[in-house]
């Protein structure tokens, strides 16, 4: 298929941009600056400053001897990235593939996209007039390649567009500076009297080459479209997106309740086909004032029921404020997994962890909660009881050893052992009584030892000896002496009750 | 004609137990293992599922005790395939002893909030839920309307709702079936040896719903509940029974 590009410029990027902001200052010159090495040096310069003669990399001196009424700003490094990233996630309502294009452009691939808008000049001029709208001048220039896009919009009133396979004639009248070279290269062929592209064109490839270096040649055959030119987006597309652009605006909770069935209808369709279903899903949506929202459901199991998703959805859908009105959803799925196909009819009345209602309500829970309050234990070869047992990541993961029974452990296990006083007999002994939060209980019964050492290799420390204890009133108690009794005064703790 | 009177009204009788979710004894009811004499104290002599059972503690020891014999409970309930859900605050629960209980500790499955709402917001989606045998909450607290709420949870999805309530210094009306009250007793081994034996238990029934309050002692022992004056002959009656 050809290929379409089109190719925005900024003319006054950061200026405009202040400009929007501090309104009383767009009837006045002034620049940016930003010391380097030793100087100040302009760095960005308005449309009336540039008229009176002031342009970028000037010395800030130079400049007010020029223009004494010039007001000054202090610029910042690679504030033109950032002003250009986020412009160009405000561009991706027109296609989904934007490049940045350093300092001052855009570059779009906007094959397949233009007939939303009727035509390639009505798609750019809509672009044109929303960002007049906002106050930024631009140019844009649309051509089957990056090269001759580019070239154009530079050097064109308002914008251009050039027909399919015309690059060349359209390029020829263009001086050299316009195929994207460096500035030596440039002074060099002007030096040399070439005025247009086309008086380049003349002359053999193998010529330049030996006189400008591979640069010019590659610059050339890409404007031309004979060597294939790639985008570095700023935003890989998603495989599996939808998009829902209407010229209405949603305004309503309904409205978007509507939106997001349609999104999620249209990709469980494929996802069905395919055998696929959505593990992790985020809407995103675009408002008319340009701000953006986003909203990330995650799922315990894949699924493509389009109701079960909706209502993941429709827990967070009061987060989104529509304002002035939504006019672009974009549902993407960043996680898929294969989907169990299973004879459910078959299996209907058996409980059974497949079961999709839990899985379902595990997903509420998770949406409204969070992952990480849900729990799910295996068991794990471990003698040391806190590691004993490990969470399973997966609902469907199966134990791969049986849990074990000939060891006795309480049924309530505190996160960190409390210190408990004892008074105890020597050496391997349960202790007598001992004292807990104030209370004293006397152990009438008890089991033990059962000495557990750490494993070596996963930390340091005492080995612990564990008694089963009871006391007068027939609470069963889990406690354990840290180390060997060689201390002056070993240390004991309470790890757990019993049932 | 006085006969035919009573019979008339236990006919009565038996249709409002049913229109009020009692099952009658049958085949397939379930049976909790070793706890017969508790099931007579119900309705029917059934022990009733799919409903709110309400156990109180008011402190960590009762409450261990509490959750080893939910343990037991649910294994009957879950008939060793079903899953259970636990929802707590601050979990201090530990999933391999229960498997002493005869449940296999990976077939629950534990979610921890943080607050007090989402633990009832959870308690109630679990509820409704068909696909779990039982769904355990530990709550401080249950007020009249929140049991209320839970009650009706579970009446179109039948799933066994337990309740175990940490603070019981608020003891207030309920719509729940039964209040349990569970304390540990101390345990014996045959013949006087040393060391700690199996999990003993008093059982409580401080209030049932058509039904009897009444109060044993069971011990859990090879793999069921066992009242204690078995276990040991008759040196501990059952007459420890009293009205709630």
């Amino acid at each position: 298929m050809q290929q379409r590009f089109m190719a925005l410029w900024f003319c006054y990027l950061k200026t405009d941009w202040i400009a929007i902001r501090k309104p009383e200052l767009i009837d006045i010159p002034f620049v940016f600056s930003q010391p380097d090495h030793n100087c100040v040096m302009v760095t960005a310069a308005n449309n009336i400053a540039q008229q009176g003669g002031v342009i970028p990399g000037m010395r800030l001196a130079d400049a007010k001897a020029i223009l004494p009424s010039l007001e000054v700003l202090q610029d910042k490094p690679a504030r033109e990235e950032k002003l250009l990233k986020a412009i160009a996630e405000w561009c991706i309502r027109y296609t989904p593939v934007v490049a940045l294009n350093l300092p001052d452009g855009l570059l779009l691939n906007i094959t397949g996209c233009t007939h939303l808008w009727g035509s390639e000049a009505g798609y750019v001029t809509d672009i044109i007039n929303r960002f007049n709208n906002k106050g930024y001048v631009v140019k844009a220039a649309i051509a089957d390649t990056i090269g001759a896009a580019w070239a154009l919009s530079r050097y064109t009133e308002n914008y251009c567009i050039v027909e399919p396979k015309q690059q060349r004639a359209a390029l020829c009248n263009l001086p050299p500076a316009a195929l994207r070279l460096d500035a030596i290269t440039i002074e060099k062929l002007d030096k040399l009297g070439f005025l247009n592209i086309e008086s380049v064109l003349k002359i053999p490839l193998k010529e330049l080459r030996r006189r400008f270096g591979g640069d010019l040649i590659l610059r050339i055959l890409q404007a031309l479209g004979e060597v294939e030119e790639y985008l570095k987006l700023i935003k890989e597309p998603d495989p599996y997106e939808e998009r829902l652009h209407t010229p209405e605006l949603y305004k309503t909770r309904t409205g978007i309740d509507i939106a997001v069935q349609e999104l999620l209808k249209k990709i469980c369709e494929r996802l069905i086909a395919e055998g696929n279903g959505v593990r992790a899903a985020i809407l995103s949506t675009y408002r008319t004032d340009g701000k953006i929202q986003h909203l990330k459901i995650g799922t315990n199991k894949a699924t493509h029921d389009v109701a079960h998703l909706f209502k993941l959805f429709e827990l967070h859908l009061n987060e989104i404020k529509p304002g002035m009105g939504i006019e672009l959803f974009v549902l993407q799925i960043p996680k898929i997994d294969k989907v169990d196909i299973k004879q459910q009819a078959i299996w209907k009345g058996k409980i059974n962890i497949d079961d999709n209602g839990i899985i379902e309500l595990l997903d509420k829970v998770a949406g409204k909660i969070g992952m990480q309050s849900i729990y799910r234990y295996l068991p794990q070869e471990n003698y040391w009881p806190e590691r004993a047992i490990k969470n399973s990541q997966n609902i469907k993961d199966i134990k791969q050893t049986p849990w074990r029974t000939d060891l006795k452990r309480p049924v309530n296990l505190f996160k960190r052992p409390q210190p408990i006083q004892v008074s105890a007999p020597i050496p391997d002994y349960a202790p007598m009584l001992f004292r807990y939060k104030g209370e004293v209980h006397h152990v009438k019964r008890s089991d033990g030892p059962e000495r557990i050492e750490r494993e070596w290799w996963l930390d340091e420390g005492e080995h612990r000896d564990y008694y089963i204890v009871e006391d007068q009133n027939g609470y069963r108690y889990w406690i354990f002496r840290s180390g060997h009794y060689d201390k002056a005064t070993p240390e004991w703790y309470l790890h757990g009750h019993f049932a | 004609m006085a006969q035919i009177n009573k019979n008339v009204i236990e006919q009565l009788k038996k249709d409002i137990l049913l229109k009020q979710g009692y099952k009658p004894a049958s085949a397939d009811t379930l049976k909790i293992n070793g706890l017969q004499q508790v099931e007579a104290n119900f309705p029917n002599g059934v022990f009733p599922t799919g409903m709110i059972h309400e156990f109180i503690s008011n402190r960590d020891e009762h409450a261990s005790a509490c959750r080893g014999f939910i343990s037991g409970l649910l294994n009957s309930l879950t008939g060793n395939k079903g899953m259970c859900i636990w929802v707590s605050m601050q979990r201090t629960i530990y999933a391999p002893a229960l498997k002493e209980f005869g449940i296999e500790p990976d077939q629950l499955i534990f979610i921890d909030v943080a607050k007090e709402k989402d633990l009832l917001w959870v308690t109630e989606e679990a509820l409704k839920c068909e696909g779990f045998a039982a769904v355990i909450t530990e709550i401080k607290e249950l007020s009249f309307s929140q049991s209320l709420r839970l009650q009706l949870a579970v009446e179109q999805s039948k799933v066994t709702g337990l309740v175990l309530r940490t603070d019981d210094t608020k003891i207030n009306p309920t719509a729940t079936v039964a209040r349990w009250q569970i304390t540990p007793l101390p345990s014996h081994l045959q013949g006087g040896l040393p060391g700690v034996g199996f999990p003993r238990w008093k059982v409580e029934l401080l209030k049932v719903r058509n039904g009897q309050p009444g109060a044993w002692e069971f011990e859990w022992h090879g793999g069921k509940f066992l009242p204690v004056y078995e276990t040991e002959g008759s040196n501990i009656n059952t007459s420890v029974k009293k009205a709630g």
